[in-house]
């Protein structure tokens, strides 16, 4: 399996541990990823709240790149992933803008390639059954609440992607490294997104409901797969305690950096990147299994 | 060569405003076979039809063209006046130049030229006319009602009562509905059984009423007067004529626990059992899925019990075939299935019900005896969410359709909940509130403002168990705000749908559905309450949302229908219909598959030129069934060999009203 990689802005800065271990995930997975040559930005909240043009020329350079590769997207940032299948599915219901856009790039985009999120590819059931021989610190005894936001699944008819009301990819996955996926029913709620930088009150409420729901549920700790996301839920957790007088003690970790702890990659420089203490919570995991079966598949 | 007369009407200045209508007269005087040519103000007035009556018998015409209006409104005036002068009424033909012409242009010139130009194709057309005769059908008058709810109930009800002879099919074990179901009804608050038993009770005592309960239609053939229907009456395992309803049977079932189906899941029955206790007729049936005598091959329990000895186990279902005039199609919805929701838990939640389960919830016969408990862990609620347009107006999950009666059984069952638990707290959210019936507004201010329930405009995003209740969000888009209610309960106002199995029966009946599978009326505005086919008659929810007035109503009229179809001693049959010239058919069968009506059948004939005195060799043709041909010419259409034909529009016809337009540019062109 061979994609052309998106990584987005936030993966190459705040997000790096979700880049690298998104990187390292993959490559032991058998999932070759090619970074897109001179990929931009998608556009993010700032070019749809202020260009519909715009918001979809920006990600359709990208699919043109992607195009000239001959390879399918994978992105595993939820907003860019939301971004650049919003392009895709306009350029493709929309011939007379498709010739607009196009007109604009030099790698022109046809519609021969498709986008799909990082997760896709990661919780198909063929690298399932991969990942569950490579697994070397299963995540046993603990509870994780997986957390999927808006932007991965809606809106559903154009981002075509798991259960938009209860979600299911991130709990597989998290089935197969061993831990257990609460049932809870905040897992696709706003955490708040961009306006935690101009309306903090707001997210915080939001957040905190997030938090508290995941709590409740019994969960040890948050999954997640959008940098946004784990921005607001991690990075602002501290600030929430306090103004709620609550304690959620509760790490928000990327997927892939979960998947690559369990495979016994280096993940240390990871867990430095993280606001709540991630420390906790992976040594309540048993980490028993000595021998690893045999598998040479996509190693 | 056949002589022709022209007569151009002015209807008054819709044509003549337009068109030239002397200008019209006198260029059909040169048409070939024309020998009369006349305008007049108001062709179809009795100085008008006048005209052509005398000019029929001064002129010795023996085709008549009428240049005015469309066929629809005034054929049949024209035929009846040529044939008081002794000539077949098919040797008529009617040029629109109203419709087709005057009232679609406003250039003089060229919509005279137009109407010229009709005149003479019509022309060409009357030359080639042959005559056509009408043909008797005789009547059966006797009529079957498909589904025994109101509507069905109604209808049997209204044509017995006419003085014909009905029989009543019901697939349930009992007749009754869906409105045997209900509690109260809106706006009035009638108990729905105290005004449905009656009618129930008099059906099943008027002696023109058979009912066949347990009973479905298999297969239909015929047509208007004379349809011959299968009907399967299900083995009910119960000698009726033994039975005397007294319930030891059920009483003493080992069978418990099996789901009821007329309490919508809520309550439980036995094996053997009679679905509520009003049960119309009060005859028992074995449900053979469930029974341990059937299951298990013994017990035997219930046959030892009943004191009439009226358990019959070796019972088969019996096959009826049997003749009707009409039918009358009651079959009435189905609602629809909110699993589908993941937003209000897939239907997992126990305490998210639909509207129908709290119907049974409060009725006094369901399964809690009317008292109001969570079906979760049978606390009373303290409050209540009435979710509206639930699949309906749902382009994106059910339908994009207004259910019609949701608005109103929601502020009912606000209401009475307030009555009976008057701490309670009902919440309704609604998109808008459809309350167009007589009493129907006043009776949603009565539950709002009297009874205290607090209505909120917005849509319900989400529905999950929090801290044993149900944490209802949503917006209230009035405030502009997001809202969250606790409540015990949440009731759900899912779509009204069509019955799963409404395209087979459609298919059996040979009538059509629309896009959602409801069936499709004749007209949607004129024509209400029959289908395209003849004969057959719409009753109720199965044709789209109703509430009881409505269904009432229709049933009322689809009776009526009934009754006039049967007041004759025969039918007059259209002869312009189709028909099949078996020497040249090839039997491919394409006439039949595009068929609207299911007119065509395909039947194996001798083939006489293959055929030697030792072998007879057969082949397929198409034959077309008089009595249900519509004369709509798709066949004629469809046919690659020119074998169908449709009567009063042959081929030659069509070709000289085709070949007379073509004349007229050639010579232009000169």
């Amino acid at each position: 399996m061979r994609y052309a990689y998106f990584p987005g802005c936030s993966l190459h800065s705040t997000a790096k541990e979700f880049n690298d271990s998104a990187k390292a995930a993959c490559s032991a997975l058998g999932i070759e990823l090619e970074e897109i040559p001179d990929w931009n930005c998608c556009g993010a909240t700032s070019a749809h709240s202020t260009s519909h043009k715009l918001a979809i020329a920006l990600p359709a350079r990208n699919l043109g790149i992607a195009e000239q590769m001959g390879l399918d997207i994978v992105a595993p940032c939820a907003a860019c992933y939301n971004r650049l299948k919003s392009a895709e599915a306009a350029v493709k219901d929309n011939p007379s803008l498709a010739d607009e856009i196009n007109a604009e790039l030099q790698a022109k985009f046809t519609g021969a390639i498709s986008v799909r999120p990082l997760i896709e590819p990661l919780s198909a059931p063929e690298t399932m059954e991969r990942l569950a021989h490579l697994i070397k610190k299963p995540l046993n005894n603990i509870k994780l609440a997986c957390y999927y936001g808006c932007l991965l699944i809606r809106p559903p008819k154009v981002l075509q992607f798991d259960d938009p009301e209860n979600p299911q990819s991130m709990d597989s996955i998290v089935k197969t490294l061993g831990a257990e996926p609460v049932e809870w029913h905040y897992k696709n709620e706003c955490c708040g997104a961009s306006f935690s930088l101009t309306r903090v009150d707001m997210v915080h409420k939001m957040t905190h409901d997030v938090l508290m729901r995941a709590k409740k549920s019994g969960a040890d700790a948050v999954v997640c797969a959008c940098p946004l996301c784990q921005a607001n839920l991690d990075m602002r957790q501290a600030e929430i305690e306090k103004k709620y007088g609550e304690k959620f003690d509760l790490p928000v970790f990327y997927i892939t950096e979960l998947m690559a702890f369990a495979m016994g990659l280096p993940a240390d420089g990871y867990w430095k990147r993280h606001m709540v203490d991630v420390r906790p919570v992976l040594k309540k995991t048993a980490s028993t299994k000595t021998e690893p079966e045999e598998c040479t598949a996509g190693v | 060569m056949a002589r022709i007369g022209v007569f151009v009407c002015h209807c008054g200045t819709n044509i003549a405003k337009t068109v030239d209508v002397e200008k019209v007269a006198e260029a059909a005087k040169s048409l070939p076979g024309v020998v009369f040519a006349t305008n007049y103000k108001y062709m179809c007035s009795e100085p008008g039809q006048n005209i052509i009556r005398e000019a029929i018998r001064e002129h010795k015409l023996d085709r008549v063209v009428v240049a005015a209006c469309s066929p629809r409104l005034h054929e049949p005036t024209f035929q009846r006046c040529i044939s008081s002068e002794g000539l077949n009424p098919y040797y008529f033909e009617m040029a629109n130049i109203r419709e087709h012409c005057s009232w679609v242009h406003d250039d003089v010139e060229l919509a005279t030229r137009k109407a010229i130009d009709t005149v003479a194709m019509m022309v060409a057309k009357a030359a080639k006319d042959e005559p056509l005769f009408t043909k008797e059908i005789p009547i059966t008058k006797k009529a079957l009602v498909i589904g025994g709810g109101v509507a069905g109930i109604r209808a049997a009800l209204d044509i017995a009562d006419s003085g014909y002879k009905v029989v009543l099919v019901e697939r349930t074990p009992s007749i009754g509905g869906r409105m045997a179901q209900y509690d109260k009804t809106f706006p009035t608050l009638d108990c729905a059984a105290c005004i449905l038993t009656p009618m129930m009770v008099d059906c099943a005592s008027h002696p023109n009423i058979e009912i066949w309960t347990y009973s479905e239609v298999e297969e239909v053939s015929g047509y208007v007067g004379n349809f011959k229907v299968k009907v399967r009456k299900r083995a009910k395992s119960v000698d009726a004529s033994k039975c005397t309803g007294c319930g030891i049977c059920y009483e003493k079932c080992v069978v418990k626990g099996i789901p009821n189906e007329f309490d919508e899941g809520m309550g439980t029955r036995r094996a053997i059992y009679v679905p509520f206790p009003q049960a119309v007729p009060n005859v028992p049936v074995i449900d053979r899925e469930n029974c341990r005598q059937f299951v298990k091959g013994h017990c035997g329990v219930c046959q030892k019990m009943c004191p009439a000895g009226a358990i019959d186990y070796e019972q088969q279902d019996e096959i009826v075939t049997e003749d009707f005039g009409a039918i009358v199609v009651a079959t009435g919805f189905d609602l629809w299935d909110h699993s589908a929701l993941g937003e209000y838990g897939y239907g997992k939640y126990p305490d998210v019900i639909s509207g129908i389960q709290f119907e049974r919830l409060m009725n006094a016969s369901g399964p809690t005896e009317g008292k109001i408990k969570r079906p979760s862990d049978g606390k009373v609620p303290e409050s209540v969410v009435f979710i509206s347009c639930v699949g309906s107006r749902d382009d994106e999950h059910g339908y994009p359709y207004c259910s019609k009666v949701c608005c109103m059984y929601n502020a009912k069952h606000a209401l009475l909940l307030r009555d009976k638990l008057h701490d309670a707290k009902a919440y309704v959210f609604y998109m808008d509130i459809r309350a167009n019936g007589k009493g129907y507004e006043e009776f949603v201010r009565r539950t709002i403002e009297d009874y205290g329930a607090t209505y909120i405009r917005g849509r319900v995003s989400r529905i999950f168990p929090e801290d044993g209740k149900m944490v209802v969000r949503g917006a209230d888009t009035l405030l502009g705000q997001p809202v969250e209610v606790r409540a015990d309960l949440v009731v759900l106002a899912t779509a009204v749908q069509p019955q799963p199995d409404a395209k087979e029966l459609a298919r059996k009946l040979g009538i059509s559905t629309d896009q959602y599978n409801w069936f499709s009326e004749a007209h949607p505005k004129l024509r209400p309450v029959e289908v395209l086919t003849s004969g057959i008659f719409l009753a109720g929810a199965c044709q789209y949302p109703k509430d009881i007035p409505d269904t009432v109503a229709q049933a009322s009229g689809a009776a009526a229908k009934v009754a006039a179809l049967f007041s004759k001693d025969s039918l007059t049959s259209e002869p312009t219909i189709a028909y099949v010239n078996e020497d040249t058919c090839v039997g491919c069968g394409l006439c039949a598959s595009v068929c609207p009506f299911t007119a065509i059948d395909m039947v194996e004939i001798v083939d006489r030129a293959r055929s030697t005195k030792e072998q007879q060799i057969m082949r397929m043709v198409a034959r077309v069934n008089e009595g249900v041909c519509h004369g709509c010419g798709t066949c004629a259409a469809a046919c690659r060999s020119h074998s169908a034909k449709l009567r009063g529009f042959e081929d030659s016809q069509i070709l000289a009203e085709i070949e007379a337009l073509a004349n007229i540019y050639a010579a232009q062109e000169k």
